[in-house]
């Protein structure tokens, strides 16, 4: 073994001298041909041109797939190190720590309940359309959610939980799923856009509404429109961050067509890894306070009507401007008239 | 054990293209796939090169660490091999891999992409060695039968050797010694990152 190893110690050292020192340090030992070559790049030498073009080499070849030119890109290590190690963890932070705080959050916090209780008496929140749009969106970003986590962690998770095999069968599937829910999704993305745009443009209420913490810290219930700050947060992180996941996808599913660069692909690839992890943590808080973290909050995307005392705690200037246009509040049969509470 | 690698003297590689014919025909490539290429830098000035790549079964590839469903495997050999049976076409092995070896065929709409195809250093792949499902995977399985890749066993020039990577270096490093000149093992340090440490 040692002088197996002794050996290769020495071709290594030979290789090295040969390699890189005949063709940078020893021009006088060059054949004439090469000899006249320019200096700088020499084509000969990989690590020359290396350093002269700052990363990949690209040449010329005869077949019809031109990105087969890129001899050698070695920044497909850091590709390497980004999938394997960074983006597992900004994901398993990002998510995991949403969790925590969520978790934590409801046992400190508890159940934001409306103090006055329920009224009985409801006002429309959502329409149809609305509540379509949120659902559409809502539908697909789950399942592209599950299906891109799969991507994401599933070789830890899940393989081997379920064997090659069936993980394999489950992901091919999977990405399938991924790929045409895209559209719908960024369907329900932009509808969403459109319809509500215009309550979600920030201004000073906004302000006075996160300097009083929002209602959730303490127990005091800033004023609001239709959509309060929190809300306008929301939106406009659906809308850009939907959209960036939505554009870097499509990037992704049309590789070389729209980007036709290699670093172009790879930055796509990242940033949509990235940005839909981020955007799971985020909507993770979302799903909270709409569901258990808040009494009264689920009916407006779910029934679309919501009960008049929650609307005034939480969003009492849009309750006054839908009661002076006299329209949104019905009475459910059986409940007491209107100022009999 | 022998750790196989693939290293091409582009101080020998007269860009005649037959290491990619060979493999086409040797192992029923996919339409549209080449497995191997020869690229060809600074073409037409001073000091061109040609350089016939494909996977070179990188230490620590990869490809093998970015795959969502971990369908590579890599031989006692050193050979990067991979399972079409588990591959789900996500393209992320492409990105990630220096040499761009992995390829894939188009299947319908949009880039939708078929299962990975990319160079077995004519090892075939998981299924029992030789048998007609192999080939009609992965190709011939000539490492099975004591033969070297046919890329560089039939290179005129001898500019491309495949085999063992300390012999293939000793016969490079002797060229080099003899002829006082040498532009390096393209794609070692990249490939096998203990190189540069020597």
């Amino acid at each position: 073994m040692r002088p197996l190893l002794k050996r290769l110690r020495g071709v290594i050292a030979a290789l090295l001298l040969g390699l890189g020192l005949a063709a940078a340090s020893l021009p006088a030992s060059l054949p004439p041909a090469a000899a006249q070559a320019p200096a700088s790049p020499s084509a000969a030498n990989e690590q020359i041109l290396f350093n002269y073009l700052q990363g990949s080499v690209q040449g010329r070849v005869t077949i019809p797939d031109q990105k087969s030119a890129l001899l050698i890109q070695p920044q497909g290590r850091d590709f390497q190190h980004f999938w394997r190690t960074t983006l597992k963890w900004i994901g398993g932070v990002a998510i995991g720590g949403m969790l925590a705080v969520l978790v934590l959050f409801y046992l400190i916090r508890g159940k934001v309940r409306v103090e006055a209780g329920l009224s009985g008496r409801t006002i429309e929140r959502f329409n149809g359309f609305e509540r379509f749009a949120h659902w559409l969106t809502a539908s697909t970003f789950i399942i592209l959610g599950i299906t891109g986590l799969n991507i994401s962690f599933g070789r830890e998770l899940l393989l081997p939980l379920m064997g090659p095999e069936a993980f394999a069968a489950w992901s091919q599937w999977g990405k399938i799923a991924h790929n045409y829910l895209s559209f719908p999704f960024t369907l329900g993305v932009l509808l969403m856009l459109v319809i509500w745009i215009k309550d979600n443009i920030p201004n000073g209420d906004d302000v006075k509404w996160f300097a009083a913490g929002g209602g959730l810290i303490g127990h005091g219930h800033p004023p609001a429109r239709k959509f309060n700050g929190g809300q306008k947060v929301i939106f406009w992180l659906v809308v850009l961050g939907g959209g960036a996941i939505a554009v870097t996808g499509f990037i992704m599913m049309f590789p070389f067509q729209f980007v036709t660069t290699m670093e172009g692909m790879q930055l796509a690839t990242q940033l949509h890894g990235v940005i839909a992890l981020l955007m799971i943590a985020i909507i993770l808080a979302h799903i909270y306070i709409g569901s258990v973290g808040m009494e009264g909050a689920f009916a407006a995307m779910g029934s679309g009507k919501v009960d008049l005392n929650w609307a005034k705690e939480h969003h009492s200037l849009w309750v006054e401007e839908v009661m002076s246009g006299g329209r949104g509040a019905s009475v459910p049969r059986g409940a007491s008239k209107a100022g009999a509470d | 054990m022998a750790r196989m690698k693939f290293l091409c003297d582009s101080d020998r590689c007269i860009e005649c293209n037959a290491c990619v014919t060979a493999c086409k025909n040797e192992n029923e490539v996919p339409w549209g796939i080449n497995r191997r290429r020869v690229v060809t830098i600074n073409d037409g000035k001073p000091g061109e090169r040609s350089i016939s790549m494909a996977c070179m079964h990188c230490t620590d590839a990869p490809c093998a660490a970015v795959c969502p469903v971990d369908c590579f495997y890599t031989t006692a050999d050193g050979v990067v091999l991979h399972s079409k049976d588990l591959c789900i076409g996500c393209g992320y092995c492409f990105y990630a891999c220096p040499f761009g070896a992995p390829q894939y065929p188009r299947l319908g709409n949009f880039g939708t992409r078929g299962k990975m195809d990319k160079c077995t250093f004519c090892a075939g792949g998981p299924e029992a060695d030789n048998t007609p499902a192999e080939f009609a995977k992965y190709g011939a399985n000539r490492l099975a039968e004591g033969k070297l890749p046919i890329c560089a066993e039939m290179c005129s020039t001898k500019a491309l050797l495949a085999g063992d990577g300390d012999i293939i270096a000793q016969i490079y490093a002797e060229r080099v010694t003899r002829r006082g000149y040498g532009s390096g093992a393209w794609g070692w340090r990249t490939a096998y990152k203990e190189m540069t440490t020597g």
